[in-house]
């Protein structure tokens, strides 16, 4: 019972702030209300029995992704108030969403597998999880760590060709 | 319910992504499409009993880092280019 209430709560206050992303102006604002979004995708994991990715979700996305958005908000100190909020594809943007929702919606609603009576009890399982991550999923998980290091390797060479101008 | 709740999470960045000018609201607007996704890959996972749903998301986690830590900088280059956040500035490649 406690357990629904919640997930109304989380949910909802994920929608709420999803919602205000769109309408908010200061960047800053934005990524209060997308960090709102976070935590409560993180109580909504938490309360499937998902732990250990909602506390991943609070150290990698709050703890890592928003602090370094909120630097280079900070950083770049933007203060135009010319910037206009919406661009002019507004009106064509909410229609074309509306009929995208519409036939995603109409596309995969009845393919939406049951959730079984089986599944329904079971828990996640942390040892499961992790045997599989590492034994299955291994080359998934090596290609994670090639893709970090090209990552760091692009980051350093983007900041270094903004730099050659200025000597 | 959930699966609909990820789904609107994703139209809602969806249309951030389209409708607002500012570059870094955009790329947070992209970071809340990657969380509606995350959020009907664990309700998938959840109603299968599988395991890889799960892994998928840890996956998913590492790229988007990797997209915002690329993603920053390039933004930074373009601001101290043009010293504007308005996407309408960067129109360069306009034919």
């Amino acid at each position: 019972m406690i357990e629904a209430l919640l997930l109304y709560l989380f949910t909802g206050s994920a929608l709420v702030a999803a919602a205000l992303m769109l309408v908010l102006q200061h960047p800053m604002r934005v990524a209060l209300a997308l960090v709102a979004v976070m935590l409560s995708l993180a109580g909504v994991y938490a309360l499937l029995g998902v732990h250990v990715i909602a506390v991943f979700q609070v150290l990698i996305y709050v703890g890592a992704v928003m602090v370094f958005i909120v630097y280079a908000i900070m950083l770049l100190d933007v203060r135009e108030h010319s910037v206009r909020r919406f661009s002019a594809w507004l009106v064509p943007g909410i229609a074309g969403l509306l009929v995208f929702l519409a036939i995603v919606a109409h596309g995969i609603w009845h393919d939406l597998p049951e959730p079984s009576a089986a599944a329904a009890g079971t828990r996640f399982n942390l040892n499961e999880f992790s045997r599989a991550f590492l034994s299955d999923y291994w080359l998934h998980f090596e290609l994670t760590s090639v893709l970090l290091v090209a990552a760091i390797v692009a980051a350093l060479a983007v900041l270094k060709v903004g730099r050659r101008p200025h000597g | 319910m959930l699966i609909a709740v990820a789904m609107a999470l994703f139209a809602l960045g969806l249309l951030g992504v389209i409708v607002r000018r500012n570059m870094l609201v955009m790329l947070m607007c992209m970071e809340l499409m990657l969380n509606g996704v995350n959020l009907s890959l664990i309700t998938f996972a959840q109603q299968t009993a599988t395991t890889i749903g799960a892994v998928v998301v840890f996956l998913v986690f590492v790229v988007a880092t990797v997209e915002i830590a690329l993603a920053i900088p390039i933004v930074l280059l373009l601001v101290r280019d043009k010293r504007t956040l308005d996407i309408g500035a960067y129109n360069e490649l306009n034919g």
